[in-house]
């Protein structure tokens, strides 16, 4: 008896004969997937390779005292990371100290408040927002938020002047305008990562609450959200690690001084940024090297908070499933 | 049995009326922006697009009538060839991931895919720079590949993601039927999925094509026609960051134009995406 | 399926093979000059189709980095390479690297300040304490002395410089370095620096823009951009004495002296240049090209180019508010074209 073979399966159709022609023998298709999958960690560790070995100099000449130094000087050879590690802490933390009251405020919205048709419409259109490309947001940012902002800041000072870090003179771009910018940049991450978070705590706990007479917002704010505590820590994780990526959109408003000041209002440089003005004019050796350290050094601090991001969002899952 | 009616406070009743309008009002804030940007965009630019924008190559400063014909050739044949290298490589490895891979192995594989995926675009341009722009110079090559780089660990996660949802049966029941593990991937399991797949690229596109950082030491740039993959190009992005930053306004017009064009694409990529799986990830608490 | 293969296949032929006969040229460099390059080079084009030459406006740093790189053809610079930078191109790329002038040009202090719109008077003491940030407000008793009849108000003058390596940095600290002791011995000489204060443009197309938005603000940048962008520049004070502003005669006047002892290899500083009714901030900018190109179409290329360049393309400068260069220096350049071989 012949053997029965799908009638389908043998016969191919053209857009199908070069899948077909590529899996034709079994050990020859896992082959070729195991060495695509073997070939990514090929890849990245030759990436790690190459930022390794090329900012061997910087590492040789400077060690650690690389990450404390707060010069910038690139004709007398003294390099000092400082005031790059310190204008992306800053514009990111100023992006998250606005981002996470406008995000968390608006999963929570979405998640628990809103009617399901009108939250999954919003939420469709805010995950549009993460889409809108960086240079996008550094055009708006030079054109429209920094007149803006030159607007309001004089009546900022007026109210806040007397601390720090609204103090001395604003030029428009500067320290605030980046990390307004990289608000408007990383609110939809969080807003969508916990939204779906919150979505995942069971159903039964809320309606424990509501049995016993809590209003929707004391359910949501006493039961539901300390539950996804950890998950909506994790979007804020992941939002941290965008904005402090982030290049164009920053270097298009931050000023691009290496300086260190304890103004919000002054500009300032990012490590990303600086990379991206100086790597393809670098004429010394050791200047490309340093900058490489650089985004070596932006690349460890992604790597952690990517991983603690992951373990933050998984651990309410756990706890929710 | 008797009912006892709990009278809310109306101060409780008040913080729930207040925080629904908070929580709402940010929302809006949100949404808000994404419309602003929308319509700031297509009031700027999209009053400056002309026939000449997607003729013309760029003009030397100070005259007048020139567009950005090459920038977007140019990003088409970036995408394209980013396309090419990252898909397949994402594509077949996800398959391993999803069909064939033991369990520690790919846990290695994910766990150092998503190590590259955290890979800032700069670096990824300083990467490409090494290995490629030294060898063969500023190129399309050298943008397509460090574009590339960014698009193998979506491709791979997105792959893996949507062939496991693939129910087992699917599979169990073409194998009873006597087709090899590779057919089955290739006629069954792969089509089933394939909604998935595409749009995952889709989005994947979508995300690198608004990407400047890879290619500012990548591609460089070129104000004539790039032909070929070993010459310099101008791509879109690129060209947006350089007449921001310059002070003609005839510049600044073409950035708007050039952003609005940009965006739209973006988004229209994104939308269809979406809509091709749509149900995706809807209210429905569990 | 056969069809949408044949015009895929089409398709990829066209994006793929380069048109027969197309000699395409890479460089990368200065902005001090790149309105005239962009003119130059887009001109070279209608009358040679089959030559482009692509140059982008990165900074003179940039162009040094990467034609010893060899990642470009040619480099360009408003800057004279030091020994080392020559010695390590021909290390690198072992050849020797070549300057060419092209034209001169003159780096301006370009101001906004709202309600001035006339010339100011800047003493090399002015400029220098600028930019150390000793003078802060703009009705500072230097600034006054010397703009009587002004009004300059009392507000805190935003400085700007360039953020990356730029030959228009290095003509302006080389200035400052020539008449004030101070700032050689604070900052010196570079096309990078360490500002002591300021914001930082990217090219002079980001300093001229950044001005053209910061009230109060000043900066240095190539007389073209302030020209093409109607911003207002001041008057400095020369060598001789004299308040002199920035046009083609003051800058051609900079470049007399060196004109007739232009050494070989045609590296020279004009800045604080002797004599009348010289504008002190003066330079040449020169292309950098190896002596050995190994593609013989490019090798001609750029030969004939920079024939064309001395004749026809001196002609095109003065439209643009760059001087053309001194027929000495012309003619010894022409000689020089041989050297590329």
């Amino acid at each position: 008896m012949a053997t029965a073979t799908l009638p389908r399966a043998t016969r191919f159709s053209g857009r199908a004969s070069i899948l077909r022609r590529a899996f034709s023998g079994d050990s020859l298709a896992q082959a070729l997937v195991f060495l695509c999958a073997t070939g990514i960690l090929a890849l990245t560790a030759l990436l790690v390779w190459e930022l390794w070995t090329r900012s061997a100099l910087s590492r040789a000449t400077f060690g650690f005292d690389f990450l404390r130094t707060g010069t910038w000087d690139p004709v007398a050879g003294n390099f000092g990371a400082l005031p790059f590690i310190y204008g992306t802490v800053v514009t990111s933390a100023v992006g998250l100290f606005i981002a996470i009251p406008f995000g968390v405020g608006a999963a929570i919205f979405l998640a628990e408040l809103a009617p399901p048709k009108l939250s999954d419409a919003m939420t469709f259109l805010i995950e549009l927002l993460a889409a809108v490309p960086s240079v996008i947001f550094g055009l708006l940012g030079i054109f429209v938020l920094v007149p803006m902002l030159m607007k309001i800041v004089p009546g900022l000072k007026d109210a806040l002047g007397v601390l720090p870090i609204f103090s001395g003179p604003f030029y428009g771009v500067s320290l605030l305008s980046a990390g307004v910018v990289l608000s408007v940049m990383v609110a939809p991450y969080i807003i969508s990562v916990s939204r779906e978070v919150l979505l995942a705590v069971p159903r039964d706990m809320r309606e424990a609450a509501l049995a016993v007479g809590a209003t929707r917002w004391e359910t949501t704010w006493d039961i539901v959200v300390p539950h996804a505590r950890r998950g909506i820590m994790g979007s804020i994780f992941l939002a941290l690690a965008r904005a402090l990526g982030e290049t164009m959109a920053v270097t298009m408003v931050v000023g691009n001084t290496p300086k260190i000041a304890a103004s919000l209002l002054a500009p300032g440089y990012s490590i990303a940024a600086v990379i991206a003005n100086e790597f393809a004019e670098a004429t010394s050796d050791l200047h490309i090297s340093t900058l490489v350290e650089l985004g070596l050094v932006l690349f460890g601090i992604t790597i952690v908070l990517n991983g603690a991001a992951r373990l933050l969002i998984l651990a309410t899952g756990r706890k929710a499933g | 049995m008797g009912v006892t009616k709990v009278k809310l406070s109306f101060r409780r009743k008040a913080v729930n009326a207040f925080m629904l309008a908070l929580t709402g009002i940010c929302t809006v804030v949100a949404v808000g922006l994404l419309f602003f940007i929308l319509g700031y965009l297509f009031f700027k630019g999209g009053r400056s697009l002309n026939l000449n924008f997607f003729t013309q190559l760029p003009v030397p400063v100070g005259e007048s009538g020139g567009g950005m014909a090459n920038a977007l050739l140019g990003s088409a044949k970036v995408l394209l060839l980013a396309t090419c290298i990252g898909v397949p490589i994402g594509f077949l490895a996800g398959i391993y991931l999803a069909e064939y891979s033991g369990a520690a192995y790919a846990s290695v594989i994910r766990f150092v895919t998503d190590l590259l995926n955290g890979v800032p675009s700069i670096v990824v341009g300083i990467f490409a720079y090494a290995i490629i722009v030294t060898r063969v110079g500023f190129s399309t090559l050298a943008g397509g590949v460090a574009l590339s780089v960014m698009m193998i660990p979506i491709a791979l996660r997105s792959t893996e993601e949507f062939l496991r949802s693939v129910p087992v049966s699917l599979r169990e029941g073409a194998m009873a039927l006597g087709a090899t593990k590779s057919r089955t991937i290739a006629t069954v399991v792969v089509p089933a999925a394939i909604r998935g797949l595409i749009s995952g690229m889709m989005l994947n596109l979508a995300r690198v094509a608004g990407e400047t950082a890879p290619l500012l030491f990548t591609a460089f740039g070129n104000q004539f026609w790039s032909p070929g993959w070993r010459q310099p190009t101008a791509t879109l992005p690129t060209m947006i960051y350089e007449y921001a930053k310059a002070p003609y306004d005839d510049w600044h017009r073409q950035a708007w134009a050039a952003g609005f064009v940009l965006l739209t694409l973006v988004l229209l990529v994104n939308v269809t995406a979406r809509s091709i799986i749509s149900g995706g990830l809807s209210h429905k608490p569990r | 399926m056969k069809k949408t293969r044949m015009v895929f296949l089409a398709g990829m032929a066209m994006l793929a093979v380069a048109a027969s006969g197309e000699t395409l040229i890479n460089g990368a460099g200065a902005t001090f000059p790149y309105p005239i390059y962009s003119k130059w080079f887009n001109e070279y084009h209608k009358l040679h189709p089959d030559i482009q030459i692509n140059y982008q406006s990165r900074g003179s740093g940039a162009g040094v980095q990467q034609v010893t790189a060899g990642t470009v053809d040619f480099g360009a610079s408003d800057y004279t390479l030091t020994d080392t930078q020559i010695k390590e191109f021909a290390t690198k790329r072992g050849s020797e690297i070549l300057a060419f002038p092209t034209v001169l040009g003159a780096a301006v202090a370009a101001y906004n300040i709202p309600g001035v719109t006339t010339s100011l008077n800047f003493t090399p003491e002015a400029l220098a304490g600028i930019y150390l940030g000793k003078i802060t407000k703009w009705n500072d008793p230097e600034l006054v002395k010397n703009n009587p009849g002004v009004k300059l108000p009392n507000a805190d003058i935003v400085v700007i410089h360039r953020a990356e390596a730029s030959g228009t940095t290095f003509m302006w600290t080389d200035y400052l370095s020539k008449v004030s002791k101070e700032w050689e011995m604070k900052v010196g000489r570079g096309a990078s620096v360490n500002w002591p204060l300021g914001l930082g443009g990217q090219g002079s197309e980001g300093v001229t823009g950044q001005l053209k938005q910061t009230p109060n603000s000043i900066g240095y940048v190539e007389l073209t951009y302030v020209l093409q962008n109607k911003i207002p520049y001041g008057k400095v004070k020369n060598a001789a004495g004299e308040f002199v502003q920035a046009d083609l005669a003051s800058v051609t006047a900079a470049a007399a002296s060196a004109a007739k002892n232009m050494p070989d290899d045609f590296r020279v500083s004009i800045t604080n240049a002797p004599g009348k009714g010289a504008y002190p901030i003066s330079s040449f900018t020169w292309l950098l090209i190896p002596s050995k190109i190994s593609d013989p179409t490019k090798k001609k290329a750029l030969a004939d180019f920079l024939g064309w360049m001395l004749k026809d393309g001196q002609t095109m400068t003065t439209a643009l508010s760059y001087a053309p260069l001194p027929k000495e220096v012309v003619a010894k350049e022409t000689k020089a074209i041989a050297k590329i071989n």
